[in-house]
């Protein structure tokens, strides 16, 4: 099981702010993990598509798509940042 | 600030920057906004920016205050408070913090306007004003 929160735009694009899933064996990494959220259709797609930018998130750390997921981690997926 | 001001007697500068709210972005009147953040990471990361700069600066201290929530034109959003011996590292430390706050410390500001709400974008100039720190690496 991994974690999953969703922030600002994103998260009223998709309608949740969080959610525990498993995921299959063969989703490693946030871009392979990206692409099997967009499977759920509708603003899923459009969002993990790679049409607007992303940032990503492992364990409160930012990452690249590259980046390796397991079991326990807790993955955020947000828009550029627009603090200060 | 007073605390940081007066912790030590070689204290010879203090470089300070607010943020505020300002009641006009991308031509649109703003009458508030509402300012989002990630729980723990957003700490951490300020805490690593903060880091990094007394790593890179002689400065003795930096703080870094951030609101979140509802605010309107005029309210403070953002306090960075660098104290150090001399003004340039405190200066300098002052933007880093800044630059690297506002591409990196996750926050999402989403505006009031008259045409409705709206989530500000993030923009090139930001990454832009952070690129200038690592090419004088």
């Amino acid at each position: 099981m991994i974690k999953l929160l969703y922030f600002a735009r994103l998260r009223e694009a998709l309608g949740i702010a969080e959610e525990e899933i498993a995921v299959p064996n063969d989703v490693a990494d946030i871009q392979q993990l990206m692409a099997w959220l967009a499977q759920r259709g509708g603003a899923w797609q459009e969002e993990f598509t790679g049409c607007r930018p992303l940032r990503a998130a492992i364990n409160q750390e930012l990452v690249d798509n590259t980046a390796a997921i397991h079991d326990g981690v807790e993955v955020a997926f947000f828009p550029p940042v627009t603090g200060g | 600030m007073a605390r940081m001001r007066m912790a030590r007697p070689d204290v010879g500068a203090v470089a300070a920057f607010i943020g505020q709210v300002r009641d006009l972005n991308e031509g649109s009147e703003v009458s508030g906004m509402t300012l989002e953040h990630y729980p723990g990471m957003t700490e951490k990361a300020l805490e690593g920016i903060v880091e990094r700069a007394k790593g890179r600066w002689d400065i003795f201290d930096a703080l870094v205050i951030h609101r979140i929530g509802a605010l309107k034109p005029l309210d403070q959003i953002v306090l960075v408070v660098v104290t150090g011996a001399h003004r340039g590292e405190a200066f300098a430390a002052c933007e880093y913090i800044m630059d690297y706050l506002k591409t990196e410390a996750p926050f999402w500001k989403k505006e009031q306007t008259d045409a409705g709400e709206r989530w500000v974008e993030a923009r090139a100039s930001d990454d832009d004003a952070k690129q200038r720190w690592s090419e004088s690496d």
